[in-house]
């Protein structure tokens, strides 16, 4: 009687703590991860910026130079790995939207060139571009209204 | 300090997406459409500015930075051009993240093997 109670106390505290503390260490894996990348961005501005080009060409150049890494890695099955540890912090990043380019291309180069390969790198991409441009679109029409 | 910042805002941006995985469970997609469009209303707001000019690439390298980028470019656009902006502002400003994610993609894509599922 006394064992099963306890057996039922522990399965509870068990079901009340156990996805609690889960969350919490992949909250802090994420900024962990997330952090570090973040970081490598901003060493990449300083670079950049020392070097004396203006704002709009570090932030494009520093863009291109995440992006760059994050589709080799991808492709070296890095990151993936890195993902398994960092979840949101290797999703969140524009590293994450390169890697969600190259991954699905991978995958889907079996199916052919342009319509596995070619269609398939938008299978996340694309709801990205199309969701992020209509919204830019809308605020800009805002924008001109107000002003 | 820039690099503690950067290490601070960016790590907590990606922290609360976590929290909207493990809580809502959306997909990283929704997730990542979510964040470029909570970047697009809050540049909007003025936020994301404040945001970026204490964080810096904390602030631009997640997802919600190139919503950020998108809606910055648009009103630059609008205020140059008038409405035509709003059209060609957004593609303007993410040209770089844009065409660097198709073309590494691609070659990446065409180069290596996917690693075989267990």
């Amino acid at each position: 009687m006394k064992k099963s109670f306890t057996k039922d106390q522990y399965s509870k505290y068990v079901e009340e703590v156990s996805p609690k503390s889960k969350l919490f260490t992949n909250v802090l894996k994420a900024f962990l991860v997330g952090g570090i990348i973040c970081d490598i961005g901003q060493l990449f501005i300083n670079l950049l910026k020392s070097k004396g080009l203006d704002s709009d060409a570090v932030s494009s150049i520093t863009s291109i130079i995440m992006i760059f890494l994050a589709a080799l890695l991808t492709g070296l099955n890095v990151y993936d790995e890195i993902g398994k540890f960092a979840g949101a912090g290797s999703i969140v990043p524009i590293t994450g939207f390169a890697n969600s380019v190259v991954s699905p291309a991978m995958e889907f180069k079996s199916e052919g060139y342009v319509l596995g390969m070619g269609a398939k790198m938008f299978i996340v991409a694309g709801p990205v571009i199309v969701y992020g441009i209509c919204s830019s679109i809308i605020a800009g029409i805002i924008h001109y209204l107000i002003t | 300090m820039t690099y503690l910042s950067a290490f601070i805002v960016g790590g907590i941006i990606c922290a609360i997406g976590q929290i909207l995985i493990d809580k809502t469970k959306l997909t990283s997609a929704r997730i990542l459409v979510v964040y470029v469009v909570a970047g697009v209303v809050l540049a909007s707001l003025g936020i994301y500015q404040k945001i970026v000019d204490i964080g810096g690439a904390g602030a631009t390298i997640p997802l919600t930075g190139f919503g950020y980028n998108l809606a910055k470019g648009v009103f630059r656009d609008v205020d140059e051009t008038g409405l035509l902006g709003a059209f060609t502002g957004g593609f303007k400003a993410g040209a770089a993240g844009l065409a660097a994610a198709v073309f590494f993609g691609f070659m990446m894509a065409a180069i290596f093997k996917p690693k075989a599922k267990k």
